[in-house]
């Protein structure tokens, strides 16, 4: 990575303009030409430095349901339960922790039922109790890495 | 198609849900990526311009643009810091929280007692553990006397990390 590709990565965590060519303004901005920008981005995406690159949608806004999930999985367990646990589709994010509750997962579903039903049918799979901690409330939501 | 009533109940126009479906993965890396996903749907360029702004105004889309890795950028510290505070101060105490410049998510959940009595979520990130110590020792003091017990869980892996899709 160079100082230019942490720029883009800055600066791409704005707002990404809505025009014809958006690479060629953002890298108008950026000092580089639209084709090097392109490439670059393209780069940093296979090296998972960047692990998406588009709209970020509100899962909020769209009815469906959503949740923070959370199991104690037995340490020996780990990467059987991992593996079941991911192969469902609506498991969008899932970390290991260092806590006795120690798999975290979020949950999105199209409708509201359908999160129970995905609840329960993780508990069926896994053997294990899940932890259904929706927010009740959000007070701030706004990623962004400076490097 | 093209039409402006788009409520927040879950239901889209119809080219909405369409440029949804075409984008949830992803822009397409090219010069015209917005043509490119006109061409996909079979509308003019303009409509999906319009569609995206419109979805950005009203909080559909919270932005355009890129998520790093934060595990590549150097930032191995990443606790999601939880507190136990009384209900009736967690609405002043959450929006103070959230306002620090390191907490990159804010929420109210509920508690599971006896053993989980932490309402609210704070994800804290750093360089290194420590960095997130630091931090944590600052929401602990903000919070004051209303902060009765707080542990902080350190991500070790990412296990998953799609993003949500919408459905087809």
């Amino acid at each position: 990575m160079d100082e230019l590709d942490k720029k883009i990565i800055n600066e791409l965590q704005r707002d990404f303009p809505v025009c014809d060519h958006p690479f060629a303004v953002a890298a108008e901005q950026l000092g580089t030409t639209e084709e090097d920008l392109i490439v670059r981005v393209q780069r940093l995406m296979d090296e998972k430095i960047l692990t998406r690159f588009g709209p970020l949608f509100n899962a909020d806004r769209f009815g469906g349901g959503l949740s923070l999930c959370a199991i104690a999985v037995p340490e020996e367990d780990f990467d059987t339960v991992t593996e079941k646990v991911n192969a469902f589709p609506q498991v969008a994010h899932n970390y290991q922790r260092d806590h006795e509750l120690n798999m975290w997962f979020v949950l999105a579903t199209e409708t509201p039922a359908e999160l129970d039903v995905t609840l329960e049918a993780i508990e069926a799979d896994t053997g294990l109790t899940v932890r259904n901690m929706p927010k009740l409330q959000e007070f701030y939501v706004g990623l962004h890495f400076e490097i | 198609m093209g039409d402006s009533h788009t409520p927040l109940d879950g239901t889209h126009t119809p080219l909405d849900r369409e440029i949804i479906l075409a984008t949830q993965s992803g822009l397409p890396l090219v010069a015209e990526p917005y043509q490119q996903i006109a061409d996909q749907i079979g509308v003019d360029v303009s409509l999906i311009k319009a569609r995206l702004l419109a979805m950005q105004d009203d909080g559909r889309i919270r932005r355009i643009g890129a998520v790093p890795n934060h595990y590549k950028l150097g930032y191995t510290g990443n606790g999601m810091s939880v507190w136990d505070v009384p209900d009736d101060q967690i609405q002043i105490l959450g929006e103070m929280v959230g306002k620090l410049s390191f907490v990159s998510h804010c929420y109210h959940r509920p508690r599971f007692l006896p053993d989980w009595s932490y309402n609210l979520f704070a994800m804290v990130h750093g360089r290194n553990r420590d960095e997130v110590f630091e931090k944590a020792k600052q929401i602990e003091v903000l919070l004051g006397e209303h902060c009765r017990a707080h542990d902080i869980l350190f991500s070790t892996r990412i296990l998953k990390k799609t993003g949500i899709r919408i459905g087809a």
